[in-house]
């Protein structure tokens, strides 16, 4: 069996009274979509938060290609290469598209004026959103210097998910990616979401909806109370039979995954 | 300020191809969106011209050296301001570091001998310390910084008191150094205070720093959204730590104009310049409400008030309706940004 990329065994995290995980497993392998999906409160967020480093589980361990790993803070995920489209897209609305793609990794000018005035290279900065953007496909956004703000929900989204491709060496983690958007805009994402894979990075989709999930997941990992209850494959299991699971409605068949 | 920023929301460059049917009004509002200081340039420009008709005295170097010397104190306070204000904050302590850097500055040098530059170079130790204090207070107590800095506020000007028992140092016992931002050098024509001149260079050092440094960037998006930031990898921590020490350092600087202009370091001087440090970033159309404005339109709302002030005086109106005149102008600029950032995408 191949290493998987990422890995988690055992998370605990407690808040307060409340244990949000109780001891959930994940495994990513290469190349592949893998989506979660649980109910409310079956502890995806705490999951795919203790992954990006936002918070610190209080048990348990990460592993990166089997090499044992903590994050105490996001910035220490994306330094090890994990990228993570936040369902609140983390993105800044008065700036622009480059410099919200580069935020807290900007480039410096060359020479004098990068090392003693600090002075960013906007134009490198831009032209590099440019191919990041082209690279996608997201053709829609013309201009990198425009502001965020100007942008539609789904353009916002693209230009979120690009960030997340363009830095992510490992893993890229996205977390409701289409719940905030119309018909025609979750399918430019699932399509971004793709070819992301595409371009050999495992994704991990987190998502509520169904039909997204089946459409573009190569396995899928339900969570409920806490734990993984099963790791199903799409193509072998119904849609209502993922919910009943998730539900609790009914037991999960033989683990094979 | 950000004249690249939507280069291509001029007609036929539309990016988005959507608003061809645009309003005149809303293109309005899209420009002022997108260009900060256009709104404070253009008062600033009508004023000087209204209150040249008025009073032809008004545009003379004499006067225009007059109204430079009145808007330094301010205008350099408001640079500190506004990089709070810019991360969602307010510092209503910047009057009374500003006060206290001076005393240290003026009593120490007084007092002791000291030299002129270890003196200055105390009072900005000082100053940065005490905006240090407050961006500790913000960030590890987790306080609004309304709070913090009213409190701080009353514990610097206490200080300010104490250390000074409340009297008043004169010039004439202290270092020429400190003097200095009083004096004047013969521009064109004008004789313009060295305090001045220093407003400008700070205003266009700090607009660089803003607009072409990943701190810069840093700040606007700290205030934008902090959770977002915080999510990009940005310590927004260590940003807002930066900025209100930042603003210490830069308080001090205006004690140094203080000083020059007033010729004398006075414990009860500046008492409403937090207000009207305010006053100024508010009318030079930063938003209170973070990640939104230009330090150059600070200047330009400093420059703002002393222009009204001094026209209105020219024109031989009462100083009370200076002040409304003023105040007006603050619900304006506010409603204004109010509107402006219901700009629809």
């Amino acid at each position: 069996m191949t290493t998987p990329v990422l890995q988690a065994r055992g998370l605990v995290k407690r808040y307060g009274r409340v244990t949000a995980l109780d001891g959930s497993d994940l495994e990513l392998l290469p190349g592949e979509i893998l989506a979660v999906i649980g109910d409310n409160g079956a502890g995806k967020s705490s999951l795919i938060k203790a992954l990006s480093g936002a918070v610190v589980p209080d048990e348990g361990e990460i592993l990166l290609d089997g090499t044992p790993v903590s994050f105490t803070s996001p910035i220490d995920a994306r330094d090890a290469g994990i990228e993570t489209v936040h369902q609140s897209l983390a993105v800044s609305p008065s700036l622009d598209i480059a410099s919200n793609l580069f935020l807290g990794r900007e480039r410096r000018r060359k020479g004098v004026l990068g090392t003693v005035f600090r002075m960013l290279d906007r134009n490198g900065m831009r032209e590099e959103a440019r191919r990041q953007l082209d690279a996608l496909g997201i053709m829609t956004i013309q201009n990198p210097g425009q502001a965020v703000e100007t942008l539609s929900g789904g353009q916002r989204q693209a230009v979120a998910v690009a960030r997340a491709a363009a830095f992510g060496s490992r893993v890229v983690i996205m977390d409701e990616p289409t719940a905030a958007l119309g018909v025609r805009e979750s399918r430019a994402v699932l399509d971004l979401v793709l070819q992301v894979r595409d371009r050999g990075l495992p994704v991990i989709l987190i998502s509520h909806n169904m039909p997204h999930v089946f459409e573009v997941a190569d396995r899928i990992h339900i969570q409920r109370l806490g734990r993984r209850k099963a790791v199903v494959d799409p193509k072998t299991i119904s849609m209502a039979d993922a919910v009943a699971i998730m539900t609790g409605a009914m037991e999960p068949p033989d683990q094979a995954a | 300020m950000s004249t690249t920023l939507s280069k291509d929301h001029s007609p036929g460059g539309n990016p988005l191809g959507e608003h061809t049917t645009r309003s005149p009004l809303a293109r309005l509002q899209h420009l002022l969106h997108s260009q900060a200081t256009i709104g404070p340039a253009v008062v600033l420009l009508v004023a000087v011209v209204v209150f040249a008709v008025l009073s032809p005295r008004f545009l003379t170097p004499g006067n225009i050296s007059l109204i430079l010397q009145q808007v330094a104190v301010i205008g350099t306070l408001a640079v500190g301001q506004t990089i709070v204000i810019l991360t969602a904050g307010i510092d209503l302590s910047c009057g009374a570091i500003m006060v206290l850097t001076s005393i240290v500055m003026a009593k120490v040098a007084a007092d002791t001998g000291l030299p002129g530059l270890p003196a200055l170079l105390l009072g900005f130790l000082v100053g940065t310390l005490c905006g240090l204090l407050n961006g500790l207070l913000v960030t590890r107590l987790k306080l609004p910084p309304f709070i913090v800095t009213l409190g701080t506020l009353n514990v610097f000007f206490a200080l300010n008191l104490w250390y000074s028992q409340s009297a008043t140092i004169r010039g004439t016992d202290m270092p020429s150094l400190l003097l200095w931002t009083g004096q004047t050098i013969n521009l064109g024509g004008t004789r313009v205070t060295y305090g001045s001149i220093m407003m400008v260079v700070l205003v266009a050092a700090m607009a660089f720093a803003l607009k072409n440094t990943a701190w810069g960037r840093h700040v606007y998006a700290t205030g934008d959204d902090l959770e977002a930031s915080r999510l990009s990898g940005i310590r927004t921590g260590r940003v807002l730590l930066s900025v209100y020490a930042t603003a210490g350092l830069v308080y001090a600087l205006s004690a140094w104009v203080l000083i020059g202009r007033i010729a004398s370091a006075s414990p009860q001087a500046g008492q409403l310049d937090n207000l009207d440090s305010i006053t100024a970033v508010v009318i030079g159309g930063t938003s209170l409400f973070g990640g939104r404005g230009a330090i150059v339109g600070s200047l330009l709302g400093a420059l703002i008030v002393g222009v009204f002030r001094n026209g209105l005086a020219l024109a031989g109106v009462d100083v009370l309706w200076q002040t409304m005149a003023v105040g007006v102008l603050i619900i304006v600029a506010v409603s204004l940004d109010q509107w402006i950032r219901k700009v629809k995408p």
